[in-house]
């Protein structure tokens, strides 16, 4: 699993990766009551703003982590934003994508490196 | 951060996993561990408990036991008839400008001897020097920061509040009585921010311990951070100043116009003028030129404070704008409140919020979004 300071999780799968939010941003945000998902096959740049997630108290964005085309998106979320807060690291993923270059993985933070960033 | 102030219960807040946020220079609980759905949810159901101690309490009385000069200097300043405010009961009232705005929106209660104002923590010194400047100096005003104040709302307030004395049961909405809770001081008033029944009690900061360590013998009462505070009061489609109410916002537009009492709207030599008088009163017999709506989001996204309210879907006529919005715990769906143009609201409908680059539809609808259960 690799982490963005963005407080997004990264898991590879094969060749493409499921992406997240870490329990720490969720707790953070409080109850989220709104989640917008980018359209499936939608090239993005790295730090564009492909998902915009709502909590009770305010508004804020997804950045894309690398560049990539998104491959999937989790609408269980979008029915249902609660199940990012119950479930952040599983049920409540946000979205699946191919990397143009997946070795650009190795530059993201680790495990150790995020819980530094969030202590 | 260091700067903020604390209530006398920061440290119940903290040992209760509250999350703190900087609320008009002090620090205050957002949330609570369950978080805000649950507290709101909570306190619709059973009760919540809210401290909002940073609010203003302004005592004013006369030296000389000339309440009725009291009473007309304070209506110069508020548009409430408080000739024929009884004892023992409170209204709510605002504090207009010259200009017809708003100052601050407040409680006031006729407490025999003296006047009892609770106003808005943002506003609390504006409004201090306000009444300060505006009042003769046969009066003596007093922002008391010796006191705490509580707030416990929720349909079962009554039954742990006379548990510990029965004579609550006795006080009808709007009332404001002293009265003891288990040998402590007390002023309580039967009233609230959240469209259910409830009580707001005053009591002294050396005592507000003690009284909160008895009020939560009662297992059903849960604490309550302002974000659900905030969406409790949406669904009541009550004012939150420097949101809905501004000092360039006047009371006929924010759709508040039973708050300029029967009396205050005559002509007569008797009728003392009211900051801000003309304009109010023009309005009130004309119309004005914006008023306060409810909006209903036909999409899930939340319409927020700041954003334009258009006429068509491609936000080419520009009508007016969102005063306040959320998600509402209660109809598990957007609500927000904004002012519209009042030239456009005869047979408006529907209408078209801007929301990053998307303009999204709503329907106008009456509020309160919720049914209001006071004890009237």
């Amino acid at each position: 699993m690799k982490y963005t300071e963005e407080h997004e999780w990264l898991k590879q799968e094969k060749d493409i990766v499921i992406v997240g939010i870490t329990e720490h941003a969720a707790e953070q945000l409080g109850d989220l009551v709104f989640v917008e998902l980018p359209n499936k096959d939608l090239e993005v740049k790295k730090d564009q703003e492909i998902v915009v997630i709502e909590s009770v108290k305010a508004a804020s964005d997804i950045l894309a982590p690398l560049d990539g085309v998104i491959t999937e998106i989790n609408d269980k979320i979008v029915d249902d934003p609660s199940i990012v807060n119950s479930d952040p690291l599983g049920e409540g993923w946000f979205f699946k994508m191919k990397l143009n270059n997946p070795s650009e993985l190795d530059k993201l933070l680790d495990k150790d490196e995020y819980d530094k960033l969030t202590s | 951060m260091k700067d903020l102030k604390k209530t006398n219960l920061f440290d119940f807040h903290y040992k209760n996993g509250a999350k703190f946020v900087p609320f008009a220079g002090y620090s205050m609980p957002v949330q609570y561990k369950s978080g805000v759905i649950s507290e709101h949810l909570h306190t619709r159901s059973k009760a919540g408990f809210f401290d909002v101690s940073h609010m203003g309490q302004i005592k004013i009385w006369p030296k000389n036991n000339e309440k009725e000069k009291l009473i007309q200097a304070l209506e110069k300043l508020m548009p409430c008839d408080l000739y024929n405010l009884k004892e023992n009961r409170q209204t709510y009232s605002l504090l207009t400008n010259s200009n017809g705005g708003v100052i601050d929106d407040l409680m006031i209660a006729n407490k025999v001897s003296y006047f009892q104002l609770v106003v808005n923590a943002s506003q609390k010194i504006t409004d201090y020097q306000h009444l300060k400047d505006n009042i003769s100096q046969d009066f003596d005003i007093e922002l008391e920061e010796n006191k705490s104040l509580l707030a416990i709302q929720g349909p079962q307030s009554e039954d742990i509040l006379s548990d510990i004395n029965s004579n609550i049961k006795n006080m009808k909405f709007m009332d404001s009585i002293d009265i003891s809770l288990a040998g402590i001081d007390c002023s309580i008033s039967r009233s609230g921010y959240t469209g259910e029944d409830g009580f707001e009690i005053s009591v002294h900061n050396k005592n507000v311990l003690q009284l909160v360590e008895i009020l939560f013998k009662k297992s059903e009462l849960l604490p309550i951070g302002l974000g659900a505070r905030d969406s409790l009061r949406l669904e009541a489609g009550l004012c939150l100043y420097g949101n809905d109410l501004t000092s360039d916002i006047t009371p006929i537009e924010a759709n508040l116009n039973w708050v300029i009492h029967k009396r205050r709207r005559e002509q007569g030599s008797s009728n003392i003028k009211f900051l801000g008088n003309a304009k109010i009163l023009n309005q009130l017999e004309k119309g004005p030129f914006y008023l306060r709506i409810g909006l209903l989001p036909i999409e899930k996204a939340p319409m927020r404070h700041g954003s334009i309210i258009y006429l068509d879907k491609e936000g080419e006529t520009e009508i007016g704008i969102v005063t306040s919005g959320g998600y509402s715990p209660t109809l598990n769906k957007p609500i927000s409140m904004g002012r519209i143009k009042s030239e456009y609201l005869e047979d408006l409908e529907k209408v078209y919020v801007k929301i990053r680059d998307k303009i999204l539809p709503a329907t106008i609808t009456k509020l309160p979004f919720i049914k209001t259960k006071y004890k009237i």
